[in-house]
């Protein structure tokens, strides 16, 4: 079938197999690899990206189900070379270690303030509930979002 | 992990899906959110040939004080429900509900009515519509109809509905100042209820439904019946379990999830929320 799907600001016509999640489409049509999976089954988060300003798990939503719609990737975040707020604060914050949850994290955290502009740490610690980290014991990871939202 | 290969259907009326599903028959499956359907067929528990996408049925899509209830379109992702102010004002029980299942990226994408039609008994939505006394509307070939939310769910992700008839609307009668709880019991963020209780109370008058304690969301009607003649919460809490049928399995066993049961109860009874 075809879809025609916009990926970071950019619109892509592609035929492809119904059956094709949203993770494939962008990692193996688009070779956008920024989007990781980590468990497949809609646990972990790591999938996570945004469908018209939305974090959802891209592992459990077909490339079909996104035909028309505005997606951004990790990749699409980033202008001129400069971080989006988000990446900074994680940054700044050692908001990662290995980095493999990151691209979920903060594409579920950016999510998380635009429904939520002034979280307390509980909300940011319930709001990223569907994002595991292996490595930071998510504490550096609850500063960092704290921290964007106070940059803005 | 990638599905069977489908059919892919987009329909943009109720109509034209019930249309497509009397065309394509048994094989056919509607599509909502996908994060109850599209997890069991990447498992190939399910292989349906045609997929028929209804999430972009919008007249499908909405919340709308109705009087004495409130009318919430099958369509309503949980995100909506949870945050409606219509839901919380008149219903804050399913808006609290609503904000338990799972986590924001899957309250983005699954609907309310996904969720009762799937009919999993360890969903938090169809337990919560159960003890609210909701009522569904339900379009076939033939037209629509009335289904009781006790008389909806037959089993293990078995409902009234047939192949052809779609969920369109669900219907919550007002809260109108009871007092209310939600209790879920789970080991991590974002899990399914190992036991979930929603409950409401107003004077002797209560509403009580078990997630998880059997094949189908229960009603625990001995737990109002107590209420209504009389017994204290704590007294009434403890014959939570009459009518469930609890499963053991890894999380639980069945003497575990009764004990867990009579607890929430109480708890979400005692609640003083409203
Ligand atoms: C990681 C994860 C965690 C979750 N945690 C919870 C939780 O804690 N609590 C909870 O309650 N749920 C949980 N869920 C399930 C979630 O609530 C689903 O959204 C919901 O169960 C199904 O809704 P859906 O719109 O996604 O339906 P779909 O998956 O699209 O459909 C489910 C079934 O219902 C049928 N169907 C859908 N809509 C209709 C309709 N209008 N008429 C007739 N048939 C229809 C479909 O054909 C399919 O058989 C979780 C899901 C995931 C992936
Ligand atoms: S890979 Fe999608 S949630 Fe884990
Ligand atoms: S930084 Fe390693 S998984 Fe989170």
């Amino acid at each position: 079938m075809k879809v025609t799907i916009t990926v970071n600001g950019t619109t892509h016509e592609s035929e492809i197999e119904p059956r094709t999640l949203l993770v494939q489409y962008v990692r193996e049509t688009l070779g956008l690899t920024g989007t990781n999976i980590g468990c497949d089954t809609s646990s972990c988060g790591a999938c996570s990206l945004h469908v018209d300003g939305e974090s959802v798990k891209s592992c459990t939503m077909l490339a079909a189900q996104a035909d028309g719609c505005q997606v951004t990737t990790i990749e699409g975040l980033a202008k001129d070379g400069v971080m989006h707020p988000m990446q900074q604060a994680f940054m700044d914050n050692h908001g990662l270690q290995c980095g493999f949850c990151t691209p979920g994290m903060v594409m579920a955290s950016i999510s998380l303030l635009k429904e939520n502009p002034n979280p307390t740490e509980e909300e940011v610690r319930i709001g990223l509930e569907g994002n595991l980290c292996r490595c930071t014991g998510y504490h550096n990871i609850v500063q960092s979002v704290l921290a964007a939202a106070q940059a803005k | 992990m990638i599905p069977a290969p489908f059919d892919y259907k987009r329909a943009s009326s109720a109509a034209e899906a019930i249309a497509l599903v009397s065309e394509y028959g048994e094989d056919a499956k509607f599509l909502a959110g996908g994060h109850s359907l599209l997890p069991l067929m990447k498992l190939r528990l399910a292989q349906p040939a045609v997929l028929i996408d209804i999430a972009r049925i919008t007249d499908l899509s909405y919340i709308t004080d109705a009087g004495a209830y409130i009318a919430i379109g099958a369509m309503t992702r949980h995100m909506d429900v949870e945050k409606s102010p219509i839901v919380l004002q008149h219903a804050p029980l399913l808006a609290n509900a609503a904000s338990h299942v799972g986590d924001p990226q899957v309250r983005h994408r699954g609907t309310i009515g996904g969720s009762i039609a799937h009919s999993d008994s360890a969903s938090d939505l169809p337990a919560t519509a159960l003890a609210l006394g909701a009522t569904y509307i339900a379009q076939g070939p033939n037209g629509t109809r009335e289904i009781a939310s006790v008389d909806f769910h037959k089993g293990f992700l078995e409902s009234e509905l047939s192949p052809d008839e779609m969920l369109t609307e669900i219907r919550i009668p007002k809260m109108n100042g009871a007092t209310w709880g939600f209790q879920k019991f789970n080991r991590r963020a974002q899990d399914w209820a190992i036991v979930g209780v929603a409950a409401w109370k107003r004077g002797t008058e209560s509403g009580v439904a078990l997630v998880n304690m059997g094949s189908v969301p229960i009603l625990a009607t001995s737990v109002s019946q107590a209420i209504a003649s009389g017994a204290s919460i704590a007294e009434a809490a403890q014959l939570a379990a009459a009518e469930a049928e609890p499963q053991s399995d890894s999380n639980a066993s069945a003497e575990y999830r009764e004990h867990l049961a009579r607890v929430l109860v109480r708890r979400a009874l005692e609640s003083v929320q409203n």
